[in-house]
Order: structure tokens, then sequence, then C-alpha cells
């Protein structure tokens, strides 16, 4: 190859070559457009959806649970608090080993073949980095004995959650209630952004009834993460708020008295402040435990409880439904008075039964022989019951079931609890509709003696019993006094009824209240034995329920029926009769006469309660 | 402008740079242009780095070397290349089947030989070597190159490809591939016989499918449907989009890139480092870095329409347009439009061997530039 043909050859492809140079330079520009429309596309186009799937990679967002708010007494006994408790956590990805770290966990702390499975099914679901526990609750001793061991356990931590805890256990367990894990149920009517950090939701009592502010508001942290979902630092957070704190009118002291008066008896015990309806104790019995409730009780507890003959979860003091007996005559006796112009003075005969015209039925009086001539203070005194027959017939059902209302029979409350029954006071409509039967003049005699169709629970007892000392005002059962603790507001559901008022002139009040009075310090009261030593005066009423409502459960031995077939024994009362500061209802299943079961009952209460007030 | 576009216009002695920068055969636009490239690598580098200065110390150390092999490639008559390529295309074969054959001794993918000092990949050597050695046959064997000429450059070409493509390196293979096959092209091959081959090698895919390991397919599989498997395959592909795509206009400022600075986006700094550029300087910042790419391929351009025989303008025009399809291939897979092959981001992407590679490239076309006869009618 010579220079000179070189030279003309290289000119001659030097053509071709510019021509393939210049192809290649178009290209490059295309593919360089290609380049940059696709990144317009991306940062321009595409911008705002690749911004929010940016935030969203970086950012997790780990809800904050607020800490409940603290349930006090009124005298600022905490009755539901929030504990820490530590459960043993473990980061499957930062363990060297999961299997042999889980099983000389297994050995160290005394691990379930019920807890590894939890655990595993748990771990399946989730992220490697994630934490899952391993045992809920930590004893002392074991959290001291896994410490040692601590360094020889990489990915397994000791984690503190706060958990409710009733100090009253069974003493609380209906009225404050209890918290449990949220339902599916319950998750479905939530607004889960506001609870998305909780586990917890009060199922019963106050816990439920406050839910609202007991909860308080759920804040949030911004974790950055990496790929793996492990969190580098904070972003910052919303702090949670607080639920706020409760303080309940209840005194812990005297439930605690009331409790423990009901002793062996099935039953329950509810004293207000008649002035303002503050619910000063409200205890049923029997009770239960509420903490194993908390982290979920066992279903074989829970079939326990509920298979209890005795029904411990049943809040005899909201829900439970008696007929009131005679401690319905002196609401029967204001009715005579107010509404059939019923002379107290008017005396009847007590031949010891009562016989309604063309009929050969006799009702009995409770006293065999009779009470003689009676007039209405001593038919309350003494319970006569010839003498609220022929009362009772003679205002007739209508107007007995309207004014009865007004103290509440047969309807709600209004207590700021869940659950509540209004209970029933028969009328002639009621009695058509559901039993599709004429009322018959029978039914009101009965009715006069609070026994028949008419059911009431011990809280419209109480309330009911509260009117009366209050001479006319009606009241509405309050248990949350403050919320937001000490400094806190007023209830703010405290006050949004209408006052209102059981209209009856002051003789009439005076006449019945006094004739409560003579139950307990007469000498012919059927209360008399709880007059004893009082430096005040107790107005009361006894009651005495025949039972229709227990189940005869074919479990039940013999002696066990024929106890639960005994009357329930009832008491209401106020003291001081003439300036009352506390109302009570008493009701003691089975407990057989009211005057010897339920009354000391209630004296325990009242003088409790009004020692402790002075 | 003085001078004309013309390669035979004689003014061009007028444009020669100062006599110093003549002796050491630097080309200054192209070092400037390479120069503005570094420091925007270094830039980019610092933040995808997570602002370690160690890594940008040792990328340093290994761009003095490359600029050390550069400067002394520029100072080589091209001559020399033309004399030695076809040795050195043998030798890097011969090397390829070596590093198979101990990858196969030892566990797996291998792609280096361990030199004790320095860790050579005869793979890089084949980017230069396979260039050189199709410019030098078709140049040798007459221009426009004949049907067997072809055939036979094609076969120079396939067989480093085929070596890399096993070891296996389907990125570079395939750039290898890419460099000869340009050379190819530049020479004259018709139109006509390059889309037969490019049909053949379409025909092919099949075949290139089932040599392909597992994890290459896995590869193309994700470029055609990213989607599918979102903290898999795809994951790289979503990523890197999810960085580009929040960059914006603007980006979000130099160091607060989040896909980047919160490990979201894998290999970041290597084939990756383009979507760090994309979130931090967004769409201004990659238009700025396309600019600067730009400007060194329009002095490549320059070079190569300069170049005075059939083998200069051949390889360095091989070279030249190597360059942008290693920038359009890198940039292609990261902003998804291209699978993901495995291609850093020329100058800029962290890892020593390439840089060496390129500056190499770039000491050929300097040397080419500056040993330029002065010729006369």
């Amino acid at each position: 190859m010579n220079g000179a043909f070189a030279f003309r050859d290289s000119l001659h492809d030097s053509r071709v070559f510019l021509n393939r140079i210049a192809a290649c330079g178009i290209g490059m520009i295309v593919a360089t457009v290609l380049l940059v429309m696709r990144l317009v596309y991306l940062q321009i186009g595409g911008h705002e959806h690749y911004v929010m799937l940016s935030r969203d990679n970086r950012i997790k967002i780990s809800a904050l649970a607020p800490t409940r708010g603290v349930i006090y007494d009124r005298n600022g006994e905490v009755l539901a608090d929030n504990i820490p408790t530590y459960t043993l956590q473990v980061v499957p990805a930062r363990t060297n080993n999961l299997k042999r770290t889980l099983a000389s966990l297994a050995e160290l702390l005394g691990l379930s073949e019920e807890e590894l499975q939890r655990f595993e099914s748990s771990r399946r679901r989730r992220k490697g980095f994630e934490s899952i526990p391993l045992r809920l609750q930590l004893t002392e001793d074991q959290i001291a004995r896994f410490a040692v061991q601590m360094p020889h356990f990489p990915g397994v931590e000791v984690r503190a959650h706060m958990v409710r805890a009733y100090p009253y256990g069974l003493l609380t367990s209906h009225v404050v209630g209890y918290v449990g894990r949220i339902s599916e149920a319950e998750m479905g009517t939530l607004d889960p952004a506001a609870y998305s950090g909780t586990l917890h939701i009060g199922k019963s009592g106050v816990e439920k009834s406050y839910e609202e502010v007991l909860h308080g508001k759920t804040g949030y942290e911004e974790i950055e993460t990496d790929v793996t979902g492990r969190p580098l630092r904070s972003l910052g957070a919303v702090a949670p708020r607080s639920g706020a704190d409760l303080i309940l009118s209840l005194d812990i002291r005297l439930q605690k008295v009331a409790y423990d008066a009901l002793g062996e008896y099935n039953g329950a015990v509810v004293a207000l402040e008649p002035s303002t309806g503050r619910v000063l104790a409200m205890a049923s019995r029997p009770a239960f435990d509420p903490s194993p409730f908390v982290n979920g009780i066992g279903r074989a507890d829970y079939q326990a409880l509920q298979a209890n003959p005795d029904r411990p979860l049943y809040d005899r003091a909201l829900r439970g439904l008696y007929p009131p007996g005679s401690t319905i005559k002196p609401f029967v006796a204001m009715a005579g008075l107010e509404t059939a112009n019923v002379s107290p003075a008017r005396r009847e005969h007590c031949p010891g039964y009562f016989q309604l015209p063309g009929s050969s039925h006799r009702y009995r009086d409770w006293r065999r022989g009779g009470h003689g001539l009676v007039d209405l203070k001593f038919a309350i005194t003494q319970s006569c019951d010839v003498y609220f027959y022929k009362l009772a017939l003679h205002i007739g059902i209508d107007k007995l079931h309207d004014f009865m209302a007004k103290f509440g029979f047969g309807q709600k409350t209004g207590v700021d609890l869940y659950g509540e029954t209004s209970g029933l006071f028969p009328s002639r409509q009621w009695k058509t509709k559901r039993r599709k039967q004429d009322w018959f003049s029978g039914d009101t005699v009965i009715t006069g003696i609070g026994q028949g169709y008419i059911q009431t629970s011990p809280l419209q007892l109480a309330r009911a019993t509260a009117i009366m000392a209050n001479r006319g005002p009606v009241i509405v059962p309050r248990l949350v006094d403050k919320v937001g603790g000490r400094s806190g507001s007023a209830n703010p559901i405290a006050d949004d009824n209408q006052p209102q008022t059981v209209a009856a002139s002051r003789e009439h009040w005076k006449v019945v209240i006094d004739a409560m009075i003579d139950v307990v310090h007469s000498g012919r009261g059927t209360a008399k034995r709880i007059s004893y030593g009082l430096p005040y005066h107790i107005a009361g009423k006894t009651g005495t329920a025949q039972v229709f409502t227990v189940r005869q459960n074919q479990e039940y031995r013999s002696l066990h029926v024929k106890k639960k077939l005994q009357d329930h024994a009832l008491f209401i009362a106020f003291a001081p009769a003439e300036t009352p500061q506390i109302a009570v209802a008493v009701i003691a299943e089975n407990g057989g006469h009211g005057g010897s079961v339920a009354a000391p009952i209630a004296r325990s209460v009242i003088t409790n309660y009004l020692q402790s007030q002075r | 402008m003085k001078f004309s576009d013309d390669w035979v216009d004689v003014k061009i002695t007028d444009n020669r740079p100062h006599p110093w920068v003549a002796k050491l055969h630097i080309d200054l636009p192209l070092l400037a242009g390479l120069a503005g490239l570094i420091a925007i690598a270094f830039v980019i580098l610092y933040s995808a780095s997570g602002q370690n200065v160690d890594v940008l110390l040792r990328q340093a150390g290994r761009l003095g070397l490359a600029f050390a092999v550069m400067l002394t490639l520029a100072q080589v008559h091209p001559h020399y290349f033309k004399l030695y390529g076809p040795i050195l295309y043998g030798a890097g074969v011969l090397l390829l089947g070596a590093v198979l054959i101990i990858g196969d001794i030892g566990k797996g993918a291998q792609r280096w030989l361990d030199l004790g000092f320095f860790r050579f990949q005869p793979s890089e050597l084949m980017k230069l070597a396979t260039p050189m050695m199709v410019a030098w046959y078709v140049a040798e064997t007459g221009l426009p190159p004949r049907f067997m000429s072809i055939l036979i450059a094609g076969i120079l070409i396939t067989v480093p490809a085929l070596l890399i493509a096993k070891q296996p390196d389907l990125g570079t293979a395939m750039l290898v591939a890419v460099s000869g096959s340009l050379a190819l092209f530049l020479a004259g091959v018709s139109w006509r016989s390059f889309l037969a081959l490019v049909v053949l090698t379409g025909g092919s895919l099949p075949v290139v499918w089932y040599l392909l390991h597992d994890y290459q397919r896995d590869r193309v599989l994700t470029f055609l449907n990213p989607e599918a498997d979102p903290l898999g395959r795809g994951y790289h592909i979503i990523q890197s989009k999810i960085a580009i795509g929040s960059g914006g206009i603007y980006g979000k400022g130099w160091l607060n890139g989040t896909q980047g600075q919160l490990d979201f986006l894998p290999e970041r700094s290597t084939d990756f480092i383009f979507a760090i550029l994309a979130e931090e300087f967004g769409l201004t910042g990659c238009l700025g870095l396309l600019g600067v790419y730009l400007f060194v391929l329009a002095r490549c351009f320059h070079i190569v329409v300069q170049a005075q025989e059939p083998f200069t303008q051949l390889l360095s025009g091989a070279l030249t347009v190597t360059f942008f399809v290693y920038v359009f291939v890198n940039i292609g897979m990261v902003i998804g439009i291209l699978p993901v092959v495995g291609v850093p981001l020329p100058l800029v992407s962290y890892g020593g061997t390439s840089m060496v590679t390129l500056l190499a490239g770039f000491g050929i076309l300097m040397s080419i530039q500056t040993h330029r006869k002065l010729l006369a009618h």
C-alpha cells in the first residue's frame, strides 16, 4: 500500500465515513431527545405521583397510643390505673439464630408450647425487622433472670407497655367496668385513625360509657426507615394527648362497705346522694375479677364465668330486675294522697286477706291474723298488704301507672352507664299490647304491693327513694363527677336534663316520710331492729319479693333450689330523714325478710357514710 | 469561524494550542469537558456515598491513575495503536479465556485476573482492543469492506463478546460488541449488509436467551414488567423511577434526596448514580449533565472528523459513539427505558476499571487529534 493510494483511498472513504458519522450523530441526537423526553415525562409529568411514592417510601407513620385517663373515686382513690407491664419481644432479623434463641429462652423463662406457637404464627405474618411479642407479662423475677442473660440474646428485648389495672378488682368490676381488646365488631364502628395505636377499649361500666374522654387523642411519629423497614430516626412526632382523668362520685370505701355488707347474699346495693343524684356506691354481688379481661380472658375462664349459676358478670345494680315488693308502698301511698283524694286518716279494716267483689280468691296479708283497723301511716309502718290492695284498687291502674312513672318506675334513670334496663310498671295498654290480655282488677291489686308484672332495678329503686327524700325534685343518677381530674370541668352531661319535680303537697310528703321513719324508729316498724343507737332518723321501707325469675336449672341441688326459691329481701331508706344525705336501695336475693336481712345492710351503708361525712 | 470543517483545511495549524500543551499532546477542550464531568461526578458521589470522604479519596486515586493512563496514551503515536492493536486484541481474548477457566476452578463468576497489585479485567481491555482490531482489520483489507472482511470482522467482534457474556457480564459484552460493530459500520458497510447483521443478531436472540444466566433473564423480564415484583426484581427500577420522578424540575437539593440518602435506591453510587443526580438536582441537573456529555461528544466528533487515516477515523469514531452508547444505556436503564444491564455511567459512577478504560479511550482520541500530520496539497 503506497501513501498516494492510501490517501486517495481515504479521500474516497472519508465521504462514506462522514456519512456514517453523520448518521451516528443523528442517531445520538434522537437518542438524547428520547432521554430528555423520558426525563420530562418522569420529572414533570409524573412528579407529583413520584413525590407521593417517595414520601411513602421513607416515612412510616407510627401511631402513639394515648395514655388512658385514670379513674378516681371521690376521695382520690385510684379505681382504674395504667401500670407498666413488661413483654418479651423478639426481632427475628436481629437474632443470630432464631431457633436457638427461642430454645434458650424457653428454657430460661419456661415458655409454653402455646406461646411458641403464637409467636411462630405472628412471625410468619410480619417482616423480619418487626418486633414480635413472645411472652406478654413478665414477672419481676423473669425480667431479672433475662437481664442477666441479655448480652447472649441479641434481638431480644423487654418492652414496657401501659396496661389497665383495677386496684379494687371485685369492688369495681361492674360499675367502673373494664377494658378489653378491641373486637372485630368494634373495629367496624370506630374511627380507625383514632384507634390506630390503641389495643384496648372500654367494654363495660364507666370504662365504656366514658370511652370517648378516657381514650384521649392518638399521636403519631414520623419515622424514616430504610429499605428493610428498619427505623433510622424520628422526623418528628405529634404527641398523643392523654385521655381525661375521671373523678367519680363513687366512694370506694362506701362501695366496700356495701359489698361486704351483702355478705354471702347475691344482690345489689345502690347509694345515691339525693340532692344531686351522685352515685355514692353501686355494688353488685357476686362480682368478678376484671383483670383477666384486659389482656384477653381465656375461653375456659370466660365460659366458667358465664355458666356460673350466680351470674357474676351480671350487673344486678344496673340491670337486675326484681319485683319491688312492699318497698313500693310509700310511693303508692303518695299516689293515693295526690291522685285519689285519700285521707291519711281514713282507716281500713285488715282481716288478714282481701277478696275482690264476686271472687272467692283471697289475696293474703303477710300477717295471717291481719292488722285490724289501719290508717295510711300505720299501713306503711306495718306494711299492711290489705290496705294497699284496697288503695291500689281505689286509685286505679291508669292513675297509679302515670303517677309512679314520675318516680321513674318503668323508666330508665338516665344514669351515665350503658346497659340500663327500664324495668316495668304495668299499664292497661302494656298488657293489651304485650300479653294480648285485658287488664284485670286482680292485676291492680297485686301491683299495689309491688308484685305481679312490676319489675324494678336496684338503681331505679334508689332513685325513687332519692326523689322521696328530696320531697319532689327528680334527680338523674351520675357516676362521673368531673372530667379531666381535680381541676377538670364538671361532668358535661350532668345537666342536660330539664330539672323535674314530682309535684305533691308538703303534708303528703310529711305523712309518708313520717311513716317511713316509723318503719325504722317506731316499736311496731318492720325494720325496728336497725334503729338502735342512731343519732338521726332513717326513713325506710322493707320489702319482700316473691321469686319467680330464677331459672330452675337441673344442675341445682335440692338444697340450693330451696334457697333459690326463697323470697328476695329488699330495703329502701334515706337518712337523715329530715335533711337527707344518702338514699339507699338494697336487694338481697333469697334473703327472706327485708327487715331482717336487707335493712341491716342499708343501715351499715348509711351509718358509714354519715359518719365519714361528719 | 476561521476554519471550515473540511479536514484538508490547512489553516488548522492556526488553531493549534499553546506550545506546551501541544508538546503534552493534550486536547484542551476535551480535557475541560472531562474535568467538568469529573467535577459533577464528585459532587454526586459525595451524596451517593452517604458523604463518605473515603469513597471520594479512593475514586480520586483511581482517577489519578486513569488520567496518567490517558496522558500516557496521548503521547503514543496512533501508528502504535495500529501496530499493537491486533496483539492487544489477541492477548485480551486469551486473558478472557483464562479468566473463564480460573473462574470455573474458583467459585462462580469471576471477571478479573488478580495481578497482585491490581485486579485486571480483560473485558475492560477488550472495550478498546476490539474496535482497534476491527478498525485495523477493515482498514488493512481495504475500504469499503468486502463480504469476507465483514464476516471475519463479525467473528472478531463476536468471540470476545461471547466470552465476556459468559463471565457473565452482559453490559460489557454488549458494549464490546457495539464498539466493534461501530467500527465496522463507520467503515462503510452497506446499509443492507448492516441491516442483515442486525436481523441476524435479532434472530440469535433466542440463543442468547438460552445462554443467559437466570439473573440476566430476570433483569430482562423485570425490564418488561418491573411492577410485577416490587420488592424483588423490579425494585431497582421502581425505586429509581421514584427517585427521578420525585426530583422534579429543580430536585430536592444536594444531600437531600431521600431515596438515595435513606438507602431505598440500590447501587446508588455505581450503576444508579444518575438517579441520585435526578433526585437531588432534578431535570435541571440532568440536562446539565447531558449538556456536559454532549460537549465532550461534540469535541470528540470534532476529533473524529479531523482524523486523517481510515484507522484513526474508525477507531476515534467507534470510541466516540461507544462513549455515547455508554451514557445512553446507563441513563436509559436508570430511567426505565432499557433493561438493567449493569453499565456504569461513564466517568460518574464509582468504580475503577471502567474509569481507566474510558480515560484510556480519551487518551487515544487525544493522541489521534494531536498527532495529525500537517497536510499539504
